[in-house]
């Protein structure tokens, strides 16, 4: 069974200790990765998930994924690090190539769900804010809650004033996950698009992974 | 059930206990407890320039420490800027009749393709606090805006922010541009926002990295004072 969300948000998940290939990801990929590593059989990988909530820190996610790295790599062939930039700045990046690890390409998850080249293309989409199934449905940890919107609606418009849009990029088809994604957005005072994106380039990277073995 | 009893009557308090309590609002985000302390000092005589270093940026440097110490978070923060906002614009148009001294000029905005301001608005108001003439472009900006508002304003310094690692190398582009023309070293380029670092700083050619505004605050400070200096030693 996989994992709750809030569980993924605060704690992240323990790998199994199987496998030769160890995964390290964020938590917000976690029913994603599980999913095609499901549908693919792929059972000769792992997953050690850091906890979600790092997206909120990303100062610090560079460091949590080095002790990850530090502490699991006797016990697998190889580790593949399944976390964009995230905003490090180029910190992880630096970081995955001094430890010798693989690491997912692009900007951030929003990015490689829609494909890197397309999410580029979307020029005019500098004021849109993201959501992916994920953070819909942790829309009340990751951004009510942390923008202290809960506790000072008033703060809406400083926050997101220069927003004109949220895009709920979907990894599944679910009405409820859209439904809720419209009302995140109403709640934040933007337009809704909805946008299916499927795995996008998690899966592509996944399955050039998963061949290496 | 009424706290009324409790409540403090602000123009009861002598100066150094208004002054504290005014640190307590303004940690706490109190916008109308702000401006209504601020217009009892100056009932009191209390010069503009004056009530704005020792009151405003008093009570937003203990902020800005906790800020930085994981104290307080981002909501906080900014419930405190709007304190400080309402104080200010009391206090803006008195500062200038009454000659407050300027520390130097700042010419700020967000690079092209962001539109996140928070961190650009807090630098702004702090430098504004610390005595600096600061004109803020806003967000999304090209590098001839840039241009256009370093031929026009002369600032001393240059501040450019990001929050995106997509967008944190237009900067590069910003300095690079200077650098052709020659007139690099003619501003100091201060440089901030969430995914930036010191390397990075050091990497595109900009005279510092500032963490927080606080640190850029007192990086324009140090600046500032170095280009006397070399003037004064011609």
């Amino acid at each position: 069974m996989d994992p709750s969300d809030d569980h993924l948000t605060t704690q992240g998940l323990e790998a199994e200790g199987r496998g030769r290939l160890l995964l390290i990801a964020c938590g917000a990929l976690a029913h994603e990765i599980l999913a095609l590593k499901r549908l693919n059989g792929w059972d000769h990988m792992d997953l050690q998930c850091l906890p979600a909530k790092l997206h909120l820190y990303p100062d610090q996610i560079t460091d949590e994924v080095e002790k990850s790295v530090l502490a699991h790599r006797h016990d697998y062939d190889r580790i593949f690090v399944v976390y964009a930039d995230c905003g490090t700045g180029g910190l992880l990046q630096a970081k995955c190539a001094e430890l010798g690890v693989d690491m997912v390409a692009g900007p951030h998850c929003y990015a490689f769900y829609e494909g890197l080249d397309s999410f580029a293309a979307h020029e005019d989409e500098i004021s849109a804010f993201y959501l992916t199934d994920f953070l819909v449905r942790q829309f009340d940890a990751f951004v009510w809650k942390p923008m202290g919107l809960d506790r000072h609606p008033q703060l809406r418009d400083m926050i997101f004033g220069n927003y004109t849009k949220l895009v709920y990029q979907a990894q599944t088809d679910d009405p409820a996950l859209r439904a809720k994604a419209e009302d995140c957005a109403a709640r934040l005072g933007l337009a809704y698009e909805y946008r299916f994106t499927g795995y996008g380039d998690l899966k592509v990277s996944l399955e050039i992974q998963a061949a290496r073995h | 059930m009424s706290d009324q009893d409790d409540d403090i009557i602000l123009a009861d308090l002598d100066d150094d206990e208004l002054v504290q309590q005014m640190f307590d609002d303004l940690y706490d985000g109190l916008k109308e407890e702000i401006e209504e302390s601020v217009h009892i000092l100056l009932e009191r005589g209390w010069a503009p320039y004056r009530i704005l270093t020792e009151a405003l940026v008093g009570g937003m440097t203990i902020v800005g420490k906790d800020f930085r110490d994981g104290i307080l978070f981002v909501p906080e923060v900014l419930l405190a800027a709007n304190a400080m906002k309402g104080g200010m614009a009391i206090l803006k148009p008195l500062l200038a009749e009454t000659g407050a001294p300027r520390v130097g000029k700042m010419v700020i905005g967000t690079v092209k393709g962001d539109i996140h301001d928070i961190g650009k608005n807090l630098v702004g108001m702090m430098m504004e606090g610390a005595g600096f003439e600061v004109v803020d472009l806003g967000i999304n900006n090209a590098v001839e805006k840039y241009l256009e508002a370093l031929e026009a304003e002369q600032p001393d310094i240059l501040g450019m922010s990001a929050l995106l690692t997509t967008t944190m190398p237009y900067m590069k582009v910003v300095i690079d541009t200077l650098v052709e023309q020659g007139k690099r070293d003619e501003y100091i380029v201060l440089v901030g926002g969430a995914p930036l670092n010191e390397e990075f700083g050091k990497a595109i050619g900009a005279d510092a990295y500032c963490r927080d505004a606080a640190v850029a605050v007192e990086t324009a400070k140090d600046f500032m004072a170095r280009k006397h200096n070399r003037l004064a030693a011609g």
